[in-house]
């Protein structure tokens, strides 16, 4: 009696098919617990494998019993809820209002972090990792959000700024910041040179070739030895100077170094405190630029591309040049992000360019929701600090990794913030702020 | 009519789809000021003509005359320039664009001075498109829709608006508001439009002038009104299709 009255919703049909449902989890449970927990390889290579049954029967008997409790408590709560408005997007109407705030706020808040008590050499350096992939996510949401071009080789880009800022460091003597404009240059123009062969490809095909690119630049980076010095790549790169003051112990006779300048005892955190406000000073100029330039013309024109490439050309817009620019501009903030990150780790080689890098930054993009600023934001912090937060779980990081990122699918199939910014109102036009093309 | 100067002339235009004919030799005239219909069942090629002479597949043959500038194997996007807009079968309004984004994006072809001018204006011929300002494309009516690809068209400041079945899975009521519309700005504003339709009894009854169009080839011309009275035309275009 008791018992009815605590589910009277719950009927024996309903029950049938949850403990149906149940079964099958834990039966995939038991298929995948089998290999990844009950099996253990063992130290020394000569022992044999060591078989931990219990670890099975506990993964399995969890995934039953959960998928027991969600398939009851689906039945009894959500079919009261299924057809209402989410709760994160009823969350994200009271938020939208206040975007602007909420993302100023957010920057002073990353502005401020690493003078916070908590945060060390290895959080600041974190927080440097985060900015670096926000920064290659909002490089790639101009070709992949704003302009719909499906890039799989965005790290091409990224490796060609690396190595040409590190080749003219070091050939050319110059400083970073003579070098870094020259690296999103160059990375621009090999965006520009992929561009060309790709004008005519879209969707799937557009991806394939665009795989291909990335691994070209890769292996020319593995096999031009002379130049880039092959698989070992090239090291000791120099930190770049605040306007002129270094961030060594000893500077060289001549120069004088930060700790020396301001008189306080020298830190290595300063050199780390350095680059964190520098990936975020190029960070945000990414921003500021993606902002600006989705409300002119060729912005705009990147999004009718997107929409309809037919009807955008039945208006007048040159697809060549739409899809060039957006290609160009996009690989030129993955070169200054090349840049940085040749800088920040003294030495490159072609094993930071892999395919995975572009997989990373695409996911970003993807799970964000695409086009969305802020979404790359928040999607970058769960891509990157995840797995770094998931360290204590050792084997299964990359398992927990996995799991968030179905889950996310699941739930928010259009990317975490999927709410796309007009670009234009009629209050803007009639003050006179429609920009000239 | 043939006193005003011929705007668009097109001249044994042949287009083809891979080894298919779509186009076998069309010719026709429109003049500055007309609006001219062509109208001809599913697969006539009538929507290949319009992309024709947009240059999207480009005439395999033939010549295109716009103002007396040959543009037969000229870009799209330099054709659209020179003053040619076209509404597209289907619309194909960009849908997750606001209405004044998608009419932002009709300016490419005009010079950059005047938007708010040409905003007025169409906002004047289709009132219901400033209520609609800041929704997105996708979520207008079919309607709404088709009057908002027929604006955007127009904000490029076009000479000639080429029109690709406005009627396209609307309700006649609608119809009958954008035909009126086509009328309106053809005597108002002196627009010169060139019609593609299947509902042959609307387009007859407002155009100038009008072709007929079968298997890619032209099969009769004639004044609007006197297409619309020929036996042969009522029978292959009208039967049942009066609206």
């Amino acid at each position: 009696m008791a018992l009815a009255r605590a589910a009277p919703t719950v009927s024996s049909g309903v029950l049938r098919a949850a403990f149906g449902e149940a079964l099958v989890a834990a039966g995939i449970a038991f298929m995948l617990a089998l290999p990844l927990a009950g099996l253990r390889l063992p130290i020394n290579p000569m022992d044999s494998v060591i078989f931990r049954p219990w670890w099975v029967v506990v993964a399995v008997a969890t995934v039953f019993l959960g998928r027991l409790g969600l398939a009851l408590w689906r039945a009894r709560v959500a079919p009261s809820r299924r057809n209402g408005v989410p709760l994160l997007d009823r969350a994200l109407a009271y938020i939208l209002p206040w975007r602007r705030g909420i993302f100023v706020a957010f920057v002073l808040l990353v502005a401020i972090l690493p003078l916070m008590p908590f945060a060390d050499r290895r959080v600041i350096d974190l927080g440097a990792v985060v900015l670096i992939y926000v920064m290659l996510g909002w490089g790639l949401n101009i070709v992949v959000g704003l302009a719909g071009l499906l890039d799989l080789g965005y790290v091409a880009f990224y490796a060609v700024g690396a190595y040409s800022y590190t080749l003219l460091i070091i050939h050319l003597d110059l400083n970073f910041w003579a070098a870094l404009p020259l690296a999103g240059a160059f990375a621009a123009l090999f965006g520009v040179l992929l561009g060309f062969p790709v004008l005519r490809l879209r969707g799937d095909y557009l991806a394939i070739v665009t795989l291909g690119f990335g691994e070209m630049i890769r292996i020319i980076l593995i096999n031009w030895s002379s130049l880039t010095g092959g698989s070992e790549g090239i090291t000791s790169i120099p930190t770049p100077t605040l306007f002129g003051l270094t961030f060594t112990a000893v500077p060289a006779p001549g120069e004088t170094a930060f700790h020396q300048f301001f008189g306080i005892p020298f830190a290595g955190v300063h050199r780390i405190i350095f680059l964190y406000y520098l990936i975020l000073a190029l960070a945000l100029l990414t921003h500021v630029f993606s902002m600006r330039i989705r409300r002119l013309p060729v912005g705009r024109a990147w999004e009718a591309l997107r929409e309809d490439e037919i009807a955008a050309r039945a208006l007048g817009l040159n697809p060549v040049m739409v899809k060039l620019s957006a290609f160009g501009l996009g690989a030129m903030f993955a070169g200054f992000a090349g840049a940085f990150f040749a800088t920040r780790q003294g030495f490159i080689n072609p094993s930071s360019f892999t395919f995975i890098e572009s997989a990373i930054i695409l996911a970003i993009v993807v799970l964000g929701g695409m086009g969305s600023q802020m979404g790359v934001i928040l999607a970058a912090l769960l891509l990157v600090l995840l797995p770094e937060v998931a360290r204590d779980f050792a084997e299964f990081r990359m398992l927990l990794f996995g799991g968030a990122m179905v889950a996310v699918m699941v739930w928010r199939p259009r990317g975490l913030l999927a709410h796309r910014e007009p670009t234009a109102t009629l209050g803007d036009l009639s003050r006179g702020r429609e920009p000239a093309p | 009519m043939s006193a005003a100067p011929l705007l668009l002339s097109v001249r044994a235009v042949e287009a083809f789809y891979g080894p298919v004919r779509a186009l076998g030799g069309v010719s026709l005239d429109v003049f500055e000021g007309e609006i001219v219909t062509l109208i001809g069942a599913n697969g006539a090629g009538k929507s290949t003509l319009l992309m024709t002479i947009c240059g999207n597949p480009a005439a395999a043959a033939g010549t295109i005359l716009f103002d007396g500038a040959d543009i037969t194997a000229e870009a799209t996007h330099r054709i659209v320039r020179r003053g040619i807009a076209q509404s597209p079968e289907g619309r194909r309004i960009f849908p997750h664009m606001t209405v004044i984004e998608n009419l932002l994006i009709g300016t490419t072809a005009a010079a950059t001075d005047g938007v708010e001018d040409d905003l007025a204006r169409v906002f004047d011929l289709f009132p219901v498109l400033k209520e609609r300002t800041h929704q997105r494309g996708g979520t207008l009516s079919g309607g709404e829709q088709q009057m908002l690809a027929i604006a955007r068209a127009l904000m490029g400041r076009p000479r000639l608006l080429l029109l690709d079945e406005p009627s396209l899975g609307l309700a006649p009521i609608v119809v009958r508001r954008i035909f009126g519309v086509i009328g309106e700005l053809n005597r108002a504003q002196g627009m010169t439009i060139f019609l593609v339709e299947q509902n042959a009894y609307h387009a007859l009854a407002l155009a100038h002038r009008g072709y007929v169009l079968a298997n890619g080839e032209i099969v009769m011309q004639g004044t609007g009104a006197g297409l619309l009275a020929d036996e042969r035309i009522r029978a292959a275009y009208l039967e049942g299709g009066i609206a």
